[in-house]
């Protein structure tokens, strides 16, 4: 079977758009993928648009009425953090399956304020801070503590990643936030839920991104310069486990996942030149470089002491700044991975490039459980 | 008065409060392949059996697996607080809200053993004013 490749792909700046419309963000991000791959809405056979908040309201459409209706199917999916991911995954898909040549994915979302998770609902009275806590922040927290309980992994270790991500995003315009931030900083901000300071969660923006995929027949037409081969990509969700919703598990799923984009892709994580990986709190990003296979059980700790996911370091890991400052749009987490992986792929990545990066993996958590994994392979 | 509250109601529905006796924690245990589950489902969620899920009374021991010092929460829930998840002896994990403890991760060490006790919901009340029995964590006394 033919391989499907990525001809274009972009992302706006993270930020806060309250004046813009869902559609005009992700319509943004469309046009600014389709100008990269030098092709126009015309071209495309198909879109397959990702959104969380607005699940109900055919984003994908008024996308097409922002940039050209041409009444070509629309999917609109949601599926947690990893929405973007999935919409990008149907359509690899649907150029896999040989239905279609050229389709257009974007993720976009404008998110509120605050913390998320844990809001009440249900009959009766509310549970939260009653039957613990179910906000994001304390939930990645019970989960890192368990590497803790494991593995002796201490505040400063996961406080250190939120150190690299703030430095890495220094040299990355398009992050929601270029600031240097010392690990006393990270350690001394405001505790949200231990060992999670507020520095360590992600950061909550409106953003959108917008790749442009397309058939290995129609890639080699269209000239395969600039063109990043996907090598992989899996979606999976949370096998049962003991202590299953009364602790959400990630680790399960992206094992699972890591695991089989690697075999699709025929590599091994030694192959892998950058990672991109879901963040969304400083404890997570420690748990993903076992789960990930970047290092053996119980050395995660020591890896980010060593600096081997800083950039320089023996695999970079979320050069872009990540979720913690680039920033969090839920619906184009998936998508803005996946173009920053491509764009150090293609040697366009600036001061922040991977050197001769030639694989690059791409990495995406939605809480309840999806996980997806993209593996990128430069072509020229 | 049928609607007149006679005694606070369960917080969660695998909360019982028997007529006679004392409260417990409910799970429900697949006969098929031994897995233990808050509340109902369908099926079982490890193997899919159908119909084989038996209600089962929960321990009131367990020790602590993990937990996290909660600083920031909604607006009106008062903090800190340590939401804990349990593993209780025999079977089945519960979260809840650790107390009589400083909330200080030096002072909480994950493994030691809980007890679960039932209280009221923190004098929550819903729109009708009624009022409910909450479960909750605490370290268990040292035994002399």
């Amino acid at each position: 079977m033919s391989d499907v490749y990525i001809l274009g792909t972009d992302m706006i700046k993270f930020g806060r758009f309250p004046d813009r419309t869902v559609p005009q963000l992700g319509a943004e991000a469309a046009q600014l993928a389709l100008d990269d791959a030098g092709l126009t809405i015309q071209d495309m056979e198909a879109l397959c648009c990702g959104n969380l908040y607005q699940a109900s309201a055919m984003v994908g459409q008024r996308i097409l009425q922002e940039i050209g209706q041409t009444g070509v199917p629309v999917v609109n999916c949601s599926n947690a953090c990893a929405t973007g991911a999935t919409a990008f995954r149907e359509a690899w898909m649907s150029i896999k399956a040989g239905i279609y040549d050229l389709v257009l994915a974007v993720g976009v979302e404008q998110m509120g304020r605050g913390l998320l998770g844990g809001g009440g609902g249900g009959k009766g009275i509310p549970k939260e801070g009653l039957l613990g806590s179910a906000t994001m922040p304390a939930v990645f927290a019970e989960a890192g503590m368990e590497h803790s309980r494991k593995y002796g992994t201490t505040f400063e270790q996961f406080a250190k990643v939120s150190e690299k991500n703030h430095h890495h995003s220094t040299m990355n315009p398009k992050a929601r936030y270029q600031i240097e931030t010392p690990l006393e900083e990270v350690m001394n901000s405001e505790m949200i839920a231990y060992p999670n300071t507020k520095l360590m969660c992600s950061v909550n923006v409106d953003g959108s991104a917008a790749a442009v995929l397309a058939s290995e027949k129609k890639a080699a037409e269209l000239g395969m310069d600039r063109a990043v081969r996907v090598r992989a990509s899996v979606l999976t969700s949370d096998p049962w486990q003991e202590r299953d919703l009364v602790m959400p598990d990630v680790n399960t799923c992206t094992r699972a996942a890591a695991k089989a984009a690697y075999e699709m892709a025929g590599v091994g994580p030694e192959d892998i030149d950058l990672v991109e990986l879901h963040d969304c709190f400083a404890t997570a990003e420690i748990l993903h470089y076992e789960n990930l296979g970047l290092c053996g059980d119980g050395e995660a700790g020591k890896m980010i002491d060593e600096g081997a996911t800083a950039l320089g370091g023996k695999i970079p890991v979320n050069a872009s700044g990540g979720l913690l400052s680039k920033g969090h749009p839920l619906g184009a987490t998936g998508i803005a991975n996946i173009y920053e992986v491509t764009t150090h792929l293609r040697g366009e990545a600036g001061k922040r490039q991977v050197e001769g990066a030639k694989l690059g993996l791409t990495h995406v958590i939605g809480l309840g459980s999806a996980c997806a994994i993209h593996v990128l392979e430069k072509v020229n | 008065m049928a609607d007149e509250q006679t005694g606070p109601l369960p917080v969660v529905d695998f909360l019982k409060i028997p007529e006679n006796g004392d409260p417990y924690l409910e799970g429900h245990k697949c006969t098929e392949c031994g897995a233990i589950f808050l509340d109902t489902r369908s099926a079982c969620s490890k193997c899919g059996a159908r119909d084989k899920l038996e209600a089962l009374k929960l321990s009131n021991r367990g020790t602590l697996y993990v937990y996290s010092i909660v600083h920031r929460s909604f607006p009106g829930i008062e903090v800190p607080y340590v939401s804990a998840i349990v593993d209780l002896d025999g079977g089945g994990t519960v979260k809840g809200n650790l107390i009589n403890v400083d909330p200080d991760p030096e002072k909480i060490p994950m493994g030691m053993p809980v007890d679960v006790v039932f209280k009221d919901a923190l004098g929550r009340k819903d729109k009708e004013g009624n009022s409910y029995l909450s479960y909750f964590f605490q370290p268990q006394k040292q035994s002399q």
